[in-house]
């Protein structure tokens, strides 16, 4: 942590900085050459799908990316279901179509890793986790997870701003020459009581606009059958209150100006309505708690031409999210438990790039968010947050060489109504990347990077009621990562492309916020308390096959973490923390031949321990799925069709990602899309 | 070619490595022994241990500790009932021995187990959901529940007889003569919390009159004079726990302590009390240990540890004293979900040992002769 800038320690001065530089930057821009804007579009499609086989091998951070057909052919419903197949992350999933999932990278904690939805971070200033189960992949072209950080220069502070990052990025409706319009209709059905209809429509305005519009409806029951045995018992019950009713509803229009700058506005909005299955104990088997959510943002970016030493790229946002959560088990005087959150946040952010020399960039990005947290709970505090972000970064870009640093202020300003306030804090924080080719050849590049960063404590750490505590720090992480990437290309031969990335990390988790208890069980305090060290290793190895026809895909995945609690006077000291296992792998074979594709895949997480001490009473055992999917696509009247069936978890075994949370057991889906030009 | 050769087979091991490892059959979890020292042989044969477990983790568990051989046996419950569906259950509330049998609440799995206090074998289960603490009466179990209710058992059918109304979130009850007093929480409405205890006629099992004492009472025990000592929780802000007593004659509270108090034990003359208060300023728990003389109602100074095992202890939270010898037992449940320790403390408040237990130690009973 660097300690400069004591002048500026008040949130206010950093409030107008981005509005210094947009008056700066609405000049107008005179109309360059108009040059064909489709043809461009087409050139720039197919040298961004050029470079991105590259990308993930030239990343000074380590990069996973699932994009395109890759994507489309996963055994995944949601992008919950996607990450799964990335090395370094524990999804922690609380079963069924409903539950909560979220993202662990690296055993920093759920709340260590942002998603960026089209750019734009998906804020929650609430408890700081983003549910992966509500996004779905029915619209999605590309998933890609950074550890440490995005390497670009020009993008949001946000993006900076946390250990790691997940960015989802939407379709951007691509039409043909002489198209205008097209159209995507999809059902997928199966189990759980799955009816999963979807629309997804683009229309050309003009040239230089186009619209996208996509909706999506999510029916299920949710039921299905779980076993727990001890080999003395054998119970097998239907999991129950695990019902879903979600809509989704999308509108973007995206646009290009004259100069080939481009911008894109969006709304978005998630209505759901789900049962809450809870942990499974003996004699309870049957939940009546139900949740719903109301998630709405519409969001704008616009970017400056790319191909100028001056490039901008300007974000704003407003969310609303809603939730509610009823306990009908819990009856107080004024009736049932019936919560009610409503959160709302407002967001801009200025990023700059600037070309000092050919080799030299430097790029300057500012955020603003202001955040509030309504309840109707009792003696809420109604949390107001105004963070600012500013993110000062420089690149030094040779043909085999790259180093990359920035350093990033962040100044928080919490206010409340009732009890006491978090304050101001004020943090600086850096990171540094680089890569390396050592070698003429490019095939094998070096790379390493080191992040000091932290997260904000939540407002449930700070102001919930009775447990929060005002006086949380922030918690801090560092890391340092040393990896290999290498890739290369073969013609005439059956093996066509291999790549392999392998990384070795340490990372530190030092005042992590943790739950201690008070008078009584009813009454838990969060403190700065825990320490935790991580020594991991990680590999991706991928491969692409041609023989007569057939086209072979592999890709193996596979994560060593040693992730141990150091808390000092922990009586845990040493001890690998819950849930992270030692060792976890995936494996994805694909195969394609004509119109037919088939997929197998198998994912693996190693035994774990549900609590912090390492005894068998804590034991989880290891848990592997094996999936299968085939799909066949055919043309017919100038209308594509494609259907998909697909088992997973084929060999029926029963496990628990999250204890007490059983998963389902074997089940199937069948998709059918149908798409008009 | 030759390093592509080397990649598949590293591929190769790695994939029948992961592939091939098989998931350990978790079976049943044996018990563990620990050999402590052990105790003078009285009427009392030994002691079990109640472990919570955290809420939401299924991991109530019995202990037990054998007098005559100072075996500490930990988890006794699975091996003694491979056949129970998940074992004991989430949240171990409350055990008491009546004739000839051990009666445990499980809060979370919402039933009271009925077993065999020699063999910890199950003999019945009664489903009472969110039941809470337990108390005997002529032959019949009585159960707070938080629907606001005391369930009346039957031992020797194992039926759930009648149902008592009394107030919100009912929590600990005692007996003196032939009436129940039972200790009204109201902790569902924070706003609104009871501050009564029920007074039930044991003849007709039903609630005839309310003692007004504090808000959010939470335990009540009775001295061998027929007085009550009973504890206010407070409401976790302004106002703090508190210790009253209740003169059972007049029905009225006849003296307040203004000691925090969140468990304690009367032997004889003697209650045994442990607080715990949380201060915001140094973010930590401030504890003590008070002895308090129930003939006369007054604080004897120093407490009842004398060796400094206070230091020792993270979160003192179940505490029993054996009828026999006087020594006290407490246990510690750290940070609640992690195994806790039981400790073994003599009449003149040395230690005597400490041992390992389940998540949350929490309720102790003697099993007597």
């Amino acid at each position: 942590m660097f300690r400069f800038l004591h002048a500026f320690n008040g949130i206010k001065y950093y409030l107008f900085l981005p509005f210094i530089f947009w008056t700066g930057i609405l000049m107008p821009q005179s109309a360059l050459a108009q040059t064909d804007s489709l043809k461009a579009n087409i050139l720039k499609e197919v040298e961004i799908r050029h470079q991105r086989k590259l990308l993930s091998n030239i990343s000074p951070t380590p990069l996973q990316i699932l994009s395109g057909t890759a994507l489309r052919k996963l055994n995944a419903l949601s992008v919950a279901d996607a990450i799964r197949y990335f090395s370094g992350v524990q999804l922690k999933d609380y079963g069924g179509i409903g539950g909560l999932k979220t993202i662990n990278v690296r055993s920093m904690g759920s709340n260590h890793t942002a998603v960026f939805y089209d750019g734009i971070q998906l804020g929650n200033a609430q408890n700081g986790q983003v549910d992966l189960g509500k996004y779905s992949l029915d619209n999605l072209e590309e998933v890609s997870l950074y550890s440490g950080q995005k390497s670009d220069m020009l993008m949001p502070a946000k993006a900076f701003a946390s250990a790691s990052s997940l960015y989802l990025k939407t379709q951007s409706p691509v039409f043909d020459i002489g198209q205008r319009r097209g159209l995507k209709l999809s059902l997928k059905g199966g189990s759980f009581g799955l009816f999963d209809p979807s629309v997804v429509f683009h229309q050309r305005l003009t040239d230089r606009l186009s619209l996208s519009l996509n909706a999506e409806l999510i029916h299920a029951d949710g039921k299905y059958k779980y076993r727990y045995t001890n080999s003395v018992y054998d119970t097998t019950v239907v999991r129950h209150n695990g019902d879903i009713v979600a809509k989704r509803f999308e509108a973007s229009v995206f646009g290009n100006t004259a100069d080939s700058s481009k911008w894109q506005l969006r709304i978005y909005n998630y209505n759901s309505e789900r049962g809450l299955s809870g942990a499974i104990v003996a004699n309870k088997f049957d939940f009546s708690q139900r949740q719903w959510d109301d998630n709405f943002f519409v969001q704008s970016s616009y970017q400056s031409k790319t191909d100028q030493r001056f490039q901008f790229l300007a974000n704003a946002k407003y969310a609303y999210d809603f939730i509610r959560y009823l306990d009908p088990e819990r009856v107080s005087l004024f009736g049932a438990l019936d919560n009610r959150y409503a959160q709302q946040e407002i967001y801009f952010s200025l990023a700059n790039q600037y070309q000092i020399l050919k080799f030299w960039d430097i790029s300057l990005s500012t955020d603003y968010s202001y955040q509030q947290l309504d309840a109707n709970l009792e003696n809420f505090a109604y949390p107001k947050r105004q963070t600012a972000l500013i993110a000062l970064a420089s690149k030094l870009n040779w043909q085999r060489l790259s180093i990359q640093g920035n350093v990033l202020a962040t100044l928080v300003n919490d206010q409340v109504k009732t009890n006491f306030s978090a304050g101001d804090k004020t943090e600086y924080t850096p990171t540094i990347m680089a890569s390396w080719q050592p070698f003429k050849n490019n095939d094998f590049r070096l790379r390493a990077f080191y992040k000091s960063i932290f997260r904000m404590p939540t407002f449930n750490d700070l102001y919930y009621t009775l447990i929060g505590n005002s006086n949380l720090s922030p918690e801090y992480t560092k890391q340092y990562d040393l990896g290999f990437t290498y890739s290369r290309f073969f013609e005439a031969v059956k093996l066509t492309q291999v790549s392999i990335q392998t990384d070795i990390y340490y990372n530190t988790v030092r005042d992590k916020i943790i739950a201690i208890p008070t008078l009584s069980p009813f009454r838990w305090s969060m403190v700065n308390l825990g320490k935790v060290e991580i020594k991991g290793l990680e590999t991706n190895i991928q491969s692409n096959w041609n023989f007569n026809g057939f086209v072979l895909n592999t890709k193996f995945n596979y994560t060593y973490e040693k992730a141990i609690d150091i808390t000092k006077n922990s009586t845990v000291y040493g001890q690998q923390i819950p849930y992270i296992p030692l060792n976890s792998g995936a494996l994805m074979l694909g195969l394609d031949y004509k119109n037919i594709s088939f997929n197998y895949s198998y994912i693996y997480t190693g035994e774990r321990y549900s609590q912090k001490a390492n005894i068998p009473v804590n034991y989880v055992e290891p848990w592997y799925t094996h999936d299968l999917a085939v799909r066949f696509a055919f043309d017919y009247a100038k209308v594509n069709y494609s259907i998909a069936a697909e088992v997973n978890n084929v060999f029926n075994q029963y496990y628990d990602v999250v204890l007490n949370y059983p998963m389902p057991g074997r089940n199937f889906r069948i998709t059918l899309i149908t798409k008009f030009n | 070619m030759k390093k592509l050769l080397s990649i598949k087979v590293l591929t190769a091991v790695c994939l029948t490595t992961i592939l091939w490892s098989c998931r350990k059959d978790k079976g049943v979890t044996p018990e563990e022994q620990t050999q402590l020292p052990g105790q003078d042989i009285t009427a009392v044969n030994g002691l079990y241990v109640l472990n919570e477990g955290n809420w939401g983790s299924n991991k109530a568990s019995i202990d037990y500790y054998d007098y005559a051989t100072g075996v500490y046996r930990k988890n006794i419950y699975g091996q003694a009932n491979p056949f129970v569906t998940l074992g004991l259950g989430d949240v171990g509330n409350d055990i008491k021995i009546y004739g000839s049998k051990l009666y445990v609440i499980v809060n979370g799995s919402g039933k009271l187990e009925i077993l065999d206090v020699k063999t910890a074998k199950k003999l019945a289960q009664v489903d009472i959901p969110n039941c809470r603490y337990l108390t005997f009466y002529k032959n019949k179990a009585y159960v707070t529940a938080y629907e606001g209710f005391v369930a009346v058992v039957d031992t020797a059918t194992y039926k759930l007889d009648a149902k008592i109304t009394v107030g919100r979130e009912p929590e600990e009850m005692a007996v003196v003569g032939d009436r129940l007093y039972v200790a009204n929480s109201g902790g569902y409405t924070s706003s609104n919390y009871e501050r009564t205890l029920s007074v039930v006629d044991l003849a007709t099992n039903k609630e005839i009159k309310r003692i007004d004492v504090a808000i959010n009472l939470h335990r009540v025990k009775a001295d061998q004079y027929g007085d009550l000592y009973v504890t206010s929780r407070g409401n976790y802000g302004d106002i703090k726990s508190n210790l009253y007593v209740v003169d059972t004659k007049t029905e009225a509270v006849k003296k307040k302590f203004d000691i925090e108090a969140s468990n304690f034990a009367i032997d004889k003359d003697f209650a045994y009390i442990i607080s715990t208060a949380w201060s915001n300023a140094t973010m930590s728990n401030i504890i003590s240990y008070s002895k308090v003389n129930v003939k006369d109602e007054t604080i004897i100074p120093g407490g009842f540890i004398s060796d400094g095992t206070e230091k020792e202890i993270v979160m003192p939270y179940g505490i029993a004293v054996d009828p026999i010898s006087s020594g006290v037992y407490i246990t510690d449940a750290k940070d609640y979900v992690t195994p806790g320790t039981l400790y073994s403390i003599d009449k003149n408040g040395k230690k005597k040992f400490s041992v390992s237990t389940g998540d949350i130690p929490a309720h102790l009973v003697f099993y007597t002769k």
